[in-house]
C-alpha cells in the first residue's frame, strides 16, 4: 500500500481498508527502517500521530476534509514549520524554531495532511547533490533497488556495493529521496534554479515548478526572491495536480502571489494529442549531454510525432547565457538575503562579544559553510557600486533576453517544450565530489534555471530506466500561469511510457541491517 | 602590468598577514585587489578565510564575464516576471501581532523585551590588527 500513488490511497481511506494512524505507524516505521538514506533532518513523529488521530476521527463522522486527509507528507526543511526545528542544514538555524507555518505548510494542515518530518537539503538550498549539508548528504533510494543491483552484478570489477551508492541530486534531494522509498505520497521541495526538478530525474518522481507567482513562498526560507517557487514531489502527475490544487492561489502574506482566481486543478485525460505543437529547443543539444539521455529525449519526441503531434525544432538563442546570468543574480539575491542573519534575533550567535561587528562577522563565519560564504562574497562583488551597472545591471538585461526568447517561442504556436532535465542519469558520491559546488551547479543546473528567470511551470517526469537501471527524466516546460495545460500534457506521456516501480524491499532489508549498526550522527531522529 | 602588480598585492596580504600558503596563486586574472577584498569582506561581514576562497571569487568573476559577449543595448533590466502585473497591497492595518515573546525566545541573549547586542559603533579591526579576532 505503501507503494501506491496518493489518489490510490486517498481512496482506500475513504473506503475505510486502512485507517490514518495505521497508514501513518506504516509509513514512520518505513521512515526509521531507510533512516540510512538520510532523507529526514527531522522525524516528526509525535505531530503525525496526533494529527492521524484527528483525521481518523473526521473519518469516523464522514467528515473528511478532501483527499489530502489523512495522507503522510514530508517537508523540505527550508520551510518554516510552527513548533518544528527548521534548520536549512546549516548550522546557522540549528535549534531554530518557527513560531509560524508556511503558508504552503498551513495550507496542506488545513486539509488535513500528516506531517512526517522535515526532509534533507544542501545548506541553505545551495547546490545540486544535496551533499552539502551539514547533516550529511541524502543517498538515493535507487542505489539500493533490484533494478540497479542486478545491472552492477553483471560488471566484473563491483566495487563494494555500499561505497558506491549514489547522490539524490538537489537541493530537495531529501523530498525526493522520501517519495521515492515509499516513506511518505507527496514532498514539498523549493525550486530556485532547479531543485525540485533535478533530484525528481534522479530520483524517479515527478517533480514540478509550479508558475512564479502561483504559489506563495511566505515561510519559505528565501535564497532568491525573484525564482523561488516552493515545488512538489509525488510519484505521478496526477498527484502533482492534486497537491498544487492545495497550494495554488493568492496569500496576502506574499505579495509576488497573483490574484487571479484559482480554478480547481483536475487533469483530463489526453486522448488526441494531434492538436498539440511540441518544441525542441536545439540550443539544449550540448555536447555534455549522455547518449542514453539524448536518445531517450529523441524517442519522446518520436512518441509524439508517431501520435500526432506537431514537434518543431525551435531556438533559445540566449541559451549559453543563461546559467551564467542565473549565476550573477543568484549570488547578488543571495548577498542580501543572507544579511538576514546576524546572530542577534534568531539562529546560531558566536561567544564574540567585543562588539557588535565582531560578534556579526564571527557567526557569520561559523554558520555558513563555505558555499553559502563564497556566494554572498560573489554576490557583494558583482553588487559593489563600481561593478554594478557590468554585473548585476548587465545580467538583469540578458534575463529579459532569455525571458523574451520564450516568449517568442511560445508566441509562435508552441504548446510545451520538451527537454532533457538533467544532462545524465544520478552519479555515485564519490564521483559527484570532484567537483566543486559551483561548477557542479552550473552543469547541473543547466536545462532547469532559464526556466525559473522567466517565471514559467516545468514539470520532470520519469521516463525510462538507463543502461545502468537508473531513472531518467525529462522536462517539459509550459507557458506562465498554464499549469494544467502542461500537467495534462505531462500526464499523457507518464502513461506512454510506463516508468517502471523502483523494487526496494528485498534489498531493503539487507541494508537496513547493515545501516543498523552505523553510527549517523548526521541524522537526528526526533521523538 | 596592473593584473601583475594586483597579483603581488594579494600575495603579501595573502602570505603576511594570515599565512595562507602562497602556492595557489590565482589562475584566473588576478583583479580582486587586497583593497577589494578587504572591502567585500567588511560589507559582506564574512572572511574569504583561504586563498582559495579568493581563487574561487575569481573563477566566478571570469565566469560572470561571459554577459560581457551578449549586446544588452537598448534592453531594460528585468526585475521580475510579473512586472506587467499590478503589485497587491494589503490595507495598511494591523492583523497580526502580539507575539513578542514567542519572537524572543528564538534569541540567545535577551533582557526583558530586548534583544541584547555587544557594544555598537566599533569598526571591526584593520587586517592586520585582526589577530585577536579572528582565530578561524
Amino acid at each position: 500500500m505503501l507503494g501506491w500513488t496518493l489518489r490510490e490511497v486517498s481512496a482506500a481511506l475513504k473506503q475505510g481498508q486502512i485507517t490514518p494512524t495505521e497508514l501513518c505507524q506504516k509509513c514512520l516505521a518505513l521512515i526509521k527502517k531507510t533512516k540510512f538514506l538520510n532523507a529526514y533532518i527531522t522525524v516528526s513523529e509525535e505531530v503525525a500521530l496526533r494529527q492521524a488521530e484527528e483525521s481518523e476521527e473526521r473519518y469516523k463522522k464522514g467528515h473528511s476534509l478532501g483527499e489530502l486527509d489523512g495522507i503522510p507528507v514530508a517537508v523540505k526543511d527550508n520551510f518554516s514549520t510552527s513548533g518544528i526545528e527548521t534548520t536549512c542544514a546549516s548550522n546557522m538555524l540549528k535549534g531554530y524554531i518557527p513560531p509560524y507555518n508556511a503558508t504552503v505548510v498551513q495550507k496542506l494542515l488545513d486539509q488535513g495532511a500528516l506531517l512526517m518530518g522535515k526532509t534533507n537539503l544542501d545548506e541553505f538550498a545551495m547546490g545540486s547533490g544535496s551533499t552539502d549539508g551539514i547533516f550529511g548528504p541524502v543517498k538515493n533510494p535507487w542505489s539500493y533497488s533490484k533494478q540497479y543491483r542486478e545491472k552492477r552484478k553483471q560488471k566484473p570489477h563491483g566495487e563494494t556495493e555500499d561505497s558506491n551508492w549514489l547522490i539524490t541530486g538537489g537541493s530537495s534531494g531529501g523530498s525526493a529521496a522520501a517519495v521515492s522509498a515509499f516513506t511518505c505520497f507527496a514532498a514539498l521541495g523549493s525550486d530556485t534554479g532547479g531543485s525540485t526538478r533535478n533530484p525528481a530525474a534522479h530520483c524517479g518522481v515527478v517533480g514540478l515548478k509550479p508558475s512564479y507567482g502561483l504559489v506563495s513562498r511566505h515561510g519559505l526560507i528565501p535564497l532568491v526572491n525573484s525564482m523561488d517557487v516552493p515545488g512538489i514531489l509525488t510519484r505521478c502527475v496526477d498527484d502533482a495536480a492534486v497537491v498544487l490544487g492545495v497550494l495554488a492561489g493568492h496569500d496576502c502574506r506574499d505579495s509576488t502571489t497573483v490574484q487571479d482566481p484559482v480554478k480547481p486543478l483536475t487533469l483530463p485525460n489526453l486522448t488526441d494529442v494531434s492538436k498539440l505543437c511540441i518544441g525542441i529547443p536545439k540550443e539544449y543539444h550540448v555536447p555534455e549531454l549522455s547518449s542514453e539521455v539524448q536518445s531517450l529525449w529523441s524517442k519522446a519526441a518520436k512518441l509524439f510525432e508517431s501520435e500526432g503531434a506537431k514537434v518543431i525544432e525551435v531556438s533559445l538563442p540566449h541559451t549559453r547565457y543563461s546559467i551564467v546570468c542565473y549565476h550573477v543574480l543568484c549570488t547578488s539575491e543571495v548577498a542580501s538575503n543572507m544579511a538576514r542573519f546576524d546572530g542577534l534575533e534568531y539562529g546560531h550567535r558566536c561567544d564574540i562579544n567585543v562588539s557588535t561587528e565582531a560578534m556579526y562577522a564571527a557567526t557569520r563565519r561559523e554558520g555558513f559553510n563555505d558555499v553559502v560564504r563564497g556566494r554572498i562574497l560573489s554576490g557583494n562583488f558583482f553588487l559593489l557600486k563600481e561593478n554594478y551597472e557590468n554585473y548585476f545591471v548587465r545580467a538583469q538585461k540578458v534575463r529579459r533576453l532569455i525571458a523574451n526568447d520564450f516568449v517568442n517561442v511560445f508566441n509562435s504556436g508552441v504548446d510545451v517544450l520538451l527537454t532533457p532535465t538533467t544532462l545524465s542519469e544520478a552519479v555515485p558520491y564519490v564521483e559527484f565530489i570532484k567537483e566543486d559546488n559551483r561548477t557542479r551547479s552550473a552543469q547541473d543546473d543547466i536545462f532547469t534555471q532559464a526556466v525559473n528567470m522567466a517565471g514559467l511551470p516545468a514539470v520532470s517526469v520519469p521516463m525510462a530506466l538507463s543502461n545502468q537501471g537508473l531513472p531518467i527524466g525529462l522536462q517539459f516546460i509550459g507557458r506562465a500561469f498554464c499549469d494544467q495545460q502542461l500537467l495534462t500534457i505531462a500526464k499523457w506521456f507518464e502513461k506512454q511510457v510506463q516508468f517502471p516501480v523502483i523494487q526496494l524491499q528485498e534489498t531493503m532489508d539487507d541494508c537496513s541491517s547493515v545501516f543498523e549498526n552505523e553510527k549517523l550522527t548526521s541524522v537526528s531522529l526526533k521523538q | 602590468m596592473w593584473a601583475r602588480a594586483a597579483r603581488l598585492v594579494l600575495r603579501a596580504w595573502a602570505g603576511g598577514r594570515r599565512g595562507f600558503t602562497s602556492k595557489a596563486e590565482p589562475q584566473e586574472s588576478g583583479r580582486v585587489t587586497a583593497e577589494v577584498i578587504e572591502h567585500l569582506e567588511r560589507l559582506a561581514l564574512v572572511d574569504f578565510g583561504s586563498q582559495e576562497a579568493v581563487a574561487r571569487l575569481e573563477t566566478a568573476i571570469a565566469f560572470a564575464d561571459r554577459l560581457r559577449e551578449v549586446d544588452t543595448d537598448g534592453v531594460e533590466p528585468m526585475e521580475s516576471v510579473l512586472e506587467d502585473r499590478c503589485l497587491y497591497l494589503r490595507s495598511d492595518n494591523v492583523v497580526e501581532g502580539n507575539c513578542a515573546e514567542e519572537l524572543l525566545q528564538n534569541s540567545r541573549r535577551v533582557v526583558e523585551d530586548y534583544f541584547v547586542a555587544p557594544p555598537g559603533n566599533i569598526p571591526l579591526p584593520k587586517l592586520d590588527e585582526q589577530e585577536s579576532f579572528s582565530q578561524s
